[in-house]
């Protein structure tokens, strides 16, 4: 870290020092860039969904799910969410995330499809025994591809962010996806304006991306400012975890057994991200509440994903993951 | 880990001030080297958009790829897909996002490559202000005109000269000098709302957000300070338009129109015209995002009901009755083209303008033209990335506005009706006249013209001699008749070529 330090790298930002004012938004004319956020969102909803047959809702019932949800509702009110929700469960998910799921789907009165790679379980695969890379292979990509071959899905709507990770920032809004949901980048399309091109040929699919243009910090101050619900494992609370690999795991069954010189502890820890409990980091961290949280977001220096196990590995990784399907 | 909490940290603080915070949208153009990546980096880190752990990748990374020796080189922040990486060069266009205390910023990164022009009008179809980088030891080139040419006729409003690599030429104040009236020459009567040239050094970060010491004499604003207040509105409002998304029926009793508001705002009680039929009805009630408003801004996201039962679709825009929009089945554009096979005349393709899409043909094309003369050459196709100015019928007549009074009713793409690819971005510049039917060309004329008389004076000569039984006095009255009725004839029917009346509607 030698060559770091031979930057001047500014003072970290000093929450205490930011303004506090209610600005007056100029001549009433300029949105706040959370309506702004909001509308192109609604925009891009729409119009995936006017140019489309049979779409659905990848619900992964993480946080960015939890905006796109919403964020769908408001763009269909006032009426019923007119498409169905779709749950890739690999069988590893935290027991919260599908309690808090069925929670969900049951207030909002939404239309739920579950899937699970049946030749996979049969298998037996798992993250425990097969590591990463083939779990995630199995359970979730070649998972997704089977669900939306099997209920005839020709648009997916999907909750990534451009910020997320280097290679997603040239991502498309509407990403085309040929024959056997492969991602070409040759075939990718110009997105002028607000122009999305939706037309596709009958094997072809569209993955659509209706955050894009949010960060991290716009989801947490939208989620804060709409009320919206999320899995409680985002907030700070006592959990048993793992020390594993320089990071924390979180035993939420007995599927995950302390190795030799491991030791169960009681930590306050939080998740950043969530996905399957084996490859989900943990941080320890006081931050029980919204407020707490956003303020952690604001001067966190790590990244949302270092503690995704999925997205180490070499930086060409995500972008061949992406050309195998799996977003 | 440890992550403090500032103990006086307060949410709802914290929300204020996000809640007044506007949206930029810029574009970086430059050519390969002048220090694009750069000085985008350096806002990212200037900003705090870096986290540590993509410090610490960055910092192992530019051991292996950096150009900065055992320097971090903030370049490889922004660098994006792997095969381009290894090319040392970035290839399409990538989104960034930063925040400050007064804006958040979304930033379109496109190459600098002439042969991406494509990727740089799609990036700045959106911008709001262009970056133009120059490096201060070559100065503007042709490739600054193209960008700047690019940038103002996708109605960037605001331009901005950065001068980088300053550090290279001792912050020569003469050199700056030079260089700012030479950009400024080049951006003149473009078309920009503003023109603001600022030296710096990407590299040390001097004038990109802190001023140093190098150049005292500089007094003008950081390139940050300069994007916190560069005016986000335009500075003319544009009329009403709202282009119908989607019919919302949940149920008999709610019929609601949802679209996005563009232009002046729009009240619950003012009369829109449905376009392109152009009914008239009023706003009965408008759904915003979060519910019930009396009044609904450019950019919102909205549901309109109307007071009366008219027939409305998909693709139909509602336009302000005292400004409408125009209605046409026939447009000059200027296409700059992305497609790998070529376009020309009679090709069809699918056009989207708004929220509607129809079948377009080119019925003409005018020519190319050339980004760095603006001249207008003649030409039989257009190849990727050529720019060129054509003649496109409709199948049926749509609303438009022209692109010089709206981005979002003036802009449309041409869509391959096989592959569905894009193939081309259009700018709609004028109305133009449908095409008449398919008229006889001069020689066919002519030729009827022949063969009509040959037939007609050799009847006149017959009778001619049957009366006057004299052969040579009739043959010389039908040789004069065939000259001179042949002339007639070509000349009328040239006229009536010209007159509409009468012929069929469609071509
Ligand atoms: N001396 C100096 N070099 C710079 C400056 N900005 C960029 N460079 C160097 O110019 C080269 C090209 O920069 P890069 O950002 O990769 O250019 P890009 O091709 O426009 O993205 C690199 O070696 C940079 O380190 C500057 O302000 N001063």
């Amino acid at each position: 870290m030698g060559a770091v330090d031979t930057l001047l790298r500014p003072d970290a930002r000093t929450l205490a020092s930011l303004p506090n004012v209610t600005t007056q938004l100029a001549s009433g004319r300029t949105m706040s860039h959370l309506k702004a956020l909001e509308a192109e969102s609604i925009h891009i909803l729409r119009e995936a969904f006017a140019e489309s047959t049979n779409p659905v809702l990848l619900y992964s019932i993480g946080k960015d799910s939890s905006v796109l949800l919403h964020l769908a509702c408001k763009a269909f009110a006032p009426g019923r969410l007119p498409f169905k929700l779709l749950h890739v469960d690999t069988g590893w998910k935290f027991r919260e995330m599908i309690a808090f799921r069925d929670a969900r789907v049951a207030e909002l009165d939404l239309d739920l499809v579950t899937h699970t790679n049946a030749e996979g379980v049969a298998r037996g695969i798992g993250p425990l025994t097969h590591g990463t890379d083939i779990h995630t292979d199995v359970m979730k990509t070649q998972g997704l591809r089977q669900a939306l071959d099997l209920h005839g899905f020709d648009l997916a709507f999907g909750g990534a962010r451009r910020d997320e990770e280097k290679s997603r920032a040239k991502e498309r809004v509407f990403s085309l996806r040929t024959q056997g949901h492969q991602w070409d980048p040759r075939r990718q399309r110009a997105e002028p304006w607000r122009l999305y091109n939706g037309r596709k040929r009958p094997s072809e699919t569209m993955r659509v991306f209706p955050l894009s243009n949010w960060t991290e910090l716009d989801v947490w101050l939208y989620i804060n400012a709409e009320r919206i619900p999320v899995v409680p494992l985002y907030f700070a609370a006592p959990r048993p975890v793992i020390a594993r690999d320089g990071g924390l795991l979180m035993v939420d069954d007995d599927r995950l057994q302390p190795r030799d010189g491991e030791v169960i502890e009681t930590r306050s820890v939080r998740f950043r991200t969530l996905g399957c409990y084996p490859l989900t980091g943990a941080v320890e961290s006081e931050a029980a509440t919204l407020e707490d949280v956003i303020g952690e977001t604001l001067l966190s220096r790590v990244s949302e994903r270092a503690g995704r196990a999925v997205d180490h590995g070499d930086a060409a990784s995500m972008e061949r993951r992406k050309q195998e399907g799996y977003f | 880990m440890d992550i403090g909490i500032a103990a006086d940290f307060n949410l709802s603080d914290f929300v204020a001030a996000h809640e007044g915070k506007d949206q930029l949208r810029l574009i970086t153009c430059g050519s390969v080297d002048d220090g694009k990546s750069t000085l985008l980096g350096r806002l990212l880190w200037e900003t705090q958009m870096v986290a540590d752990d993509q410090i610490t990748a960055l910092g192992s990374a530019s051991r292996r790829h950096g150009t900065q020796g055992d320097a971090m080189d903030l370049a490889l922040l922004v660098d994006g897909l792997a095969a381009e990486r290894e090319q040392g060069i970035t290839i399409d266009v990538a989104y960034r996002f930063f925040t400050t205390d007064k804006r958040r910023f979304i930033v379109a990164d496109t190459p600098g490559h002439a042969q991406y022009t494509r990727n740089m009008a799609t990036g700045a179809s959106t911008a709001d202000l262009a970056i133009l980088l120059v490096d201060a030891r070559t100065g503007a080139t042709p490739q600054t005109r193209r960008h700047a040419l690019i940038a103002a006729s996708l109605r960037v409003r605001h331009a901005v000269v950065v001068i980088n690599k300053m550090d290279l030429v001792e912050w020569s104040e003469a050199r700056t000098r030079e260089i700012s009236e030479s950009a400024r020459a080049l951006c003149d009567g473009l078309g920009f709302e503003s023109v603001v040239v600022i030296p710096l050094s990407a590299l040390d970060g001097e004038n990109v957000v802190h001023r140093g010491g190098s150049c005292g004499w500089y007094t003008g604003p950081t390139l940050l300070e300069h994007l916190e207040t560069v005016p986000v509105l335009p500075a003319r409002p544009s009329p009403f338009r709202m282009a119908v998304q989607w019919v919302n029926r949940p149920d008999p009793s709610f019929r609601g129109l949802a679209g996005e508001v563009s232009g002046s705002p729009v009240r619950v009680g003012d009369s829109v015209t449905i376009l392109p039929a152009g009914q008239t009805a009023k706003i009965a009630r408008i759904l915003g995002q979060d519910g019930d408003v009396a009044v609904a801004h450019a950019g919102t996201a909205v549901t309109l009901l109307l007071d009366r039962p008219v027939d409305v679709s998909r693709g139909d825009v509602l336009a302000d009755p005292a400004q409408l929009a125009q209605v046409g089945r026939a447009i000059s554009a200027r296409l700059l083209w992305y497609g790998d096979t070529p376009g020309a005349v009679g090709d069809r393709f699918l056009l989207k303008l708004g929220t509607r899409t129809v079948t377009a043909k080119i019925t003409s094309l005018v020519g190319r033209v050339s980004l760095d003369t603006l001249e207008i050459e003649p030409a039989t196709t257009l190849a990727p990335n050529d720019t060129g100015d054509v003649v496109l019928t409709l199948e049926r007549p749509i609303a438009y506005d022209l692109y010089s009074e709206s981005r979002s009713m003036g802009g449309f793409v041409l869509i391959d009706p096989e592959t569905f690819d894009t193939v081309a971005l259009g700018l709609v510049q004028a109305a133009a006249r449908v095409p008449v039917a398919p008229s006889d060309s001069h020689t066919r004329s002519l030729a009827k013209a022949v063969s009509y008389r040959a037939l007609g004076s050799i009847a006149t000569a017959t009778i001619a001699w049957a009366y006057t039984g004299n052969l040579g006095a009739s043959l010389a009255i039908g040789g004069v008749d065939a000259v001179s009725k042949m002339a007639i004839y070509f000349v009328h029917e040239r006229l009536w070529d010209r007159i509409s009346f009468g012929k069929a509607k469609h071509p």
